[in-house]
């Protein structure tokens, strides 16, 4: 019998309290020393030959008979109030079957608002009108037909102006609104009474994801059941987007995400592409596709939030004795904000501390989370901040960091953590990049104009993941399986881990394990993000297995006449004293059958807290006559539980130094302050980076220990952790190469040369 | 043959397959595959020449099937990634791809396959350097970057 507990969990830095239904009991974790086939063993993705051959099906390739295009008409100006729209024009373009706006669409609950096109529109790309077409090119000239009347309004785009008191206010109550705040100790005297204090401002600008499939959805209607294909993180989120949207029951919506190309956090939930395209398609009859372009992706997708920073540091008998962290995020129209100070709360134990974040409202498109969202901002600032103290306090930055960062016990929420290696990733870390080489100063570089120079820096995350998550086994009579759960693969390899984790609890061959997952049909899965994937749905993967497994073993026992407990399941094959069965041949012998086994993740204990740790270290070379940095190595250390597939986490963890790199060294983007106009919504001026940005080398290491307290597997995620803290680790190589601390990521070359020049002055 | 101003028949090859098409001008080889031709493994990410994902070989030269009108494929042989299994037995390059962990989404992947794809064809044993240029047209945002160097590198060492 289903039961309803109450369970404690994090997702991206806040703690969220709920109940859950559960089922049956917990399996304890696997013994120690036991032996695996398939967990922790590197292995191909399962849905390799799918990807490599064109054959996966990501929503983008989705085309279904009679379908129409969508095309998006966006406000080109950052304020204005819509007076009146005119689509006489348009509708008489032939192969125009359709306009919606703000005066004939239905009524459209998204992100708290009633309608999906807002009379006041508030940045450049907002939407105000969509067309359907028989194709996109008519659609696109239906746009240009379409009149609107716009009234401007005063509009504001850029942070630290929206901060200021000459900004227009675009909420009654302001700007700026206080997000999360955090103290502890007595910050004040703590200043008073240092020997050192540090004080600095920092800045990160907006990083814009780019998932190479943009944003969309494909919606059809029978009549009876929409069914929606979504590039989506969350296949459940969408459809209870659609759900609050349309005013549907549940069980008339299914949302399908097979295969999609990447998400980064910007596809959490329900777009307005989904309900514009599920309106089409319930007004018309006809599929409908609403598929963003690269621009539109650009404006209006999301993006990571600017930030301002204000770090106080003080230190005394070579201890950190206070921190203030001070953060401003640019959330453009976004109705949230992620909290830079996160990290800063819970990473050091340091008595002293007060924290503040702010969300500032813009005339720029919303945020939307970005992988590892607030902490990857907030660990820039902070991680820069202990540099800078270490080297006012003249003591090595890991023996600083050492003094705060041995606690069991998290020191925001005092609870005891389920487990913590953080300084066994410094000391590994420390051995990789050859730490001992490390001189104050840095030293000469490959050539005379060049620094050289080693940094680090430290990685707190949450990725303990929790219920609910459900999964079930289906077992066929040819002794393959099939398993079925609600969760995405959005390029980390959830498929194969799952496979793994359920082929292993099972006793069957990786190959014998289908998996099924992104589809509302399925049993519930969370959304994939938060680093909670795997140790969420990983153990309800395995308590289903489990389930199955004894069903077989039961059945087994009937056919073979012979006791239970004398059998096992191993490769496929029923093992007793004397011989060997392949289940298949068992299960032959029980006409039609199908055995069903089902599994539920168990809630976390609430006594603990369930962190993620790790740490990079960097060595790069700056050359001072351009400020242009190279870096040539990273060492990437984590501690995240026990891993699963060392090949997958291996690759995860170089995607996220990658992608750190673009935050730190490239990736900007800019608005024109006084048009509001994104400059560089694309891939040409916005710089992700390519193959020949790649450091010339990527260590990549894990502490390998299972969590023994998180989970019947032992395992945490890993998503988001490696993108966390490269950006701090290079600052801070640069500032031991050059003397020169850049306080602004990215470290551009003229913010380089910036710095370089304010160091030249001072010494 | 008079051809235009409106859409117009054109006959190439795809993927060894001669095939003809209607085809307005300003229509991209790369629309004509995925809509005209069904062949969605080549994607579309930028439609603008800046990102590499919809690279197809041209008579074996890798280009950029959003930069090339349909129009101008007349009589060529254009091979994309649904063409390089053969007998339901994958490329060297795409199995090397699975075996270096290559990919993570998948979306660049095709792309970055048919760039690696023409370049062994003139360097049977390219080394590093070779496959990064190769390649350096070709992004991904996952940052699999290392893996796809070494799935190149490998998949030079292959015979098919």
């Amino acid at each position: 019998m289903p039961r309803v507990v109450k369970s404690r969990e994090e997702f991206e830095g806040e703690i969220f309290e709920s109940l859950v239904l559960v089922e049956g009991k917990d399996l304890p974790l696997p013994a120690a020393g036991a032996e695996f086939t398939e967990i922790g063993h590197g292995r191909r993705r399962v849905d390799g030959t799918q990807r490599v051959t064109g054959r996966a099906r990501y929503t983008q390739d989705i085309y279904l008979p009679g379908m129409l295009h969508v095309r998006v008409l966006r406000s080109p100006y950052p304020r204005a109030r819509v007076r009146r729209i005119d689509t006489k024009k348009a509708e008489a373009l032939p192969g125009v079957r359709g306009v919606l706006h703000r005066f004939n669409a239905p009524k459209a609950a998204f992100r708290g608002e009633e309608t999906i096109f807002r009379e006041e529109v508030r940045f450049v790309g907002e939407e105000v009108a969509a067309v359907a077409a028989d194709d996109e090119q008519i659609a696109v000239e239906a746009l240009g037909l379409i009149e609107v009347d716009y009234e401007l309004l005063p509009h504001v785009v850029d942070l630290e102006e929206a901060i200021g008191d000459v900004a227009p206010r675009l909420e009654s109550d302001g700007n700026v609104s206080e997000g999360a705040t955090h103290k502890r100790g007595d910050v004040k005297r703590a200043l008073k009474e240092a020997d050192h204090v540090v004080e600095a401002t920092y800045r990160t600008s907006t990083q814009l994801h780019n998932s190479l499939e943009t944003h969309g959805a494909v919606a059809a209607w029978d009549g009876e059941q929409l069914t929606v294909y979504e590039s989506t993180q969350h296949v459940f989120g969408v459809r209870q987007g659609l759900r609050l949207a349309l005013r549907l029951p549940l069980a008339k919506i299914r949302v399908i995400c097979d295969y999609m190309g990447g998400g980064f956090g910007s596809k959490g939930g329900v777009g307005k592409y989904s309900i514009i395209a599920s309106l089409f398609a319930m007004r018309l009859g006809r599929p409908i596709r609403c598929v963003l372009t690269r621009e539109e992706e650009n404006v209006a997708a999301g993006n990571r939030s600017a930030t301002l920073q204000h770090m106080r540091l003080a230190g005394k008998d070579g201890r950190i004795t206070a921190i203030e962290h001070t953060s401003w995020a640019n959330v453009g129209q976004g109705k949230w904000v992620a909290n830079p100070t996160g990290p800063t709360n819970t990473l050091y134990d340091v008595s002293n501390l007060s924290s503040k974040s702010y969300k500032v409202v813009t005339n720029a498109g919303s945020l939307s989370a970005f992988r590892a969202p607030g902490y990857v901002e907030g660990t820039f600032a902070l991680e820069s901040a202990i540099d800078e103290l270490a080297a006012t306090m003249g003591v090595d930055p890991i023996t600083l960091r050492r003094k705060h960062a041995g606690s069991p016990k998290d020191p925001m929420v005092g609870k005891r953590y389920s487990d913590k290696h953080l300084l066994e990733c410094y000391r590994i870390g420390a051995a990789e990049i050859g730490w001992q080489r490390r001189r104050s100063g840095g030293t000469r570089g490959s050539a005379p104009h060049r620094r050289r120079g080693i940094g680090m820096a430290t990685q707190i995350w949450g990725g303990g993941g929790g219920p609910p998550a459900y999964a079930t086994v289906h077992v066929n009579s040819d002794g393959t399986a099939v398993l079925t759960t609600g969760t995405q693969d959005i390029g980390t390899g959830t498929r194969t881990v799952l496979a793994q984790i359920c082929a292993d609890e099972l006793g069957f061959e990786l190959e014998d394990v289908h998996v099924r997952l992104g589809d509302t049909d399925n049993p519930y899965g969370p959304i994939s993000a938060g680093s909670l994937t795997v140790a969420s749905v990983g153990p309800a993967v395995r308590i289903a297995a489990r389930d199955a497994r004894e069903q077989l073993l039961g059945a087994a026992a009937g056919v073979l006449e012979t006791p239970k407990s004398e059998l096992r399941l191993a490769s496929g094959v029923v093992v007793t004293k004397g011989a060997r069965t392949p289940l298949s041949e068992i299960l032959s012998k029980v006409d039609n059958n199908t055995v069903i086994g089902k599994g539920g993740r168990h809630p976390n204990d609430p006594d603990l807290s369930l962190r993620t740790f790790g740490a990079h270290f960097v060595e790069l070379e700056v050359d001072v006559r351009t400020g242009e940095i190279t870096v040539e190595h990273v060492v990437a250390v984590h501690d995240i539980g026990r891993i699963l597939n060392p090949t997958t986490a291996r690759s995860q963890v170089e995607g996220g130094v990658l992608q750190a790199l673009g935050f730190a060294l490239s990736e900007e983007r800019f608005v024109d302050r006084a048009t509001g106009r994104v400059m560089n919504a694309n891939l040409e001026n916005y710089k992700v980076p390519t193959v020949k940005d790649v450091p010339a080398k990527i260590t990549v290491k894990f502490v390998d220990r299972p969590d023994r307290r998180a989970n019947n597997l032992g395992v945490k995620g890993l998503g988001e952790p490696p993108i966390i803290p490269t950006a701090a680790a290079i600052a801070n190589a640069v500032a031991n190469a050059t003397g020169a601390r850049v306080r602004h990521a990215p470290l551009t070359r003229a913010r380089v040369l910036e710095a370089l020049a304010i160091a030249g002055a001072r010494s | 043959m008079l051809r235009g101003p409106g859409a117009t028949d054109i006959s190439l090859t795809v993927n060894g397959e001669a095939v003809t098409v209607q085809v307005a001008p300003r229509r991209t080889l790369l629309d004509t595959l995925r809509e005209t031709l069904g062949l969605t493994g080549t994607k579309k990410v930028c439609d603008e020449g800046t990102c590499g994902a919809c690279t197809v070989l041209i008579d074996g030269r890798p280009v950029y099937a959003c930069m090339t009108l349909a129009v101008t494929c007349e009589g060529k042989g254009v091979e994309t990634i649904e063409g390089l299994a053969k007998d339901g037995e994958l490329h060297p390059v795409q199995r090397a791809f699975i075996d270096e962990d290559a990919f993570q989404c998948g979306f660049c992947t095709p792309g970055q396959i048919m760039s690696i794809v023409a370049l062994l064809r003139g360097t049977a044993a390219p080394t590093e350097d070779d496959v990064r240029r190769a390649v350096s047209g070709n992004l991904c945002r996952c940052g699999a970057y290392p893996n796809i160097v070494a799935a190149g590198v490998s998949a030079g060492r292959r015979k098919r």
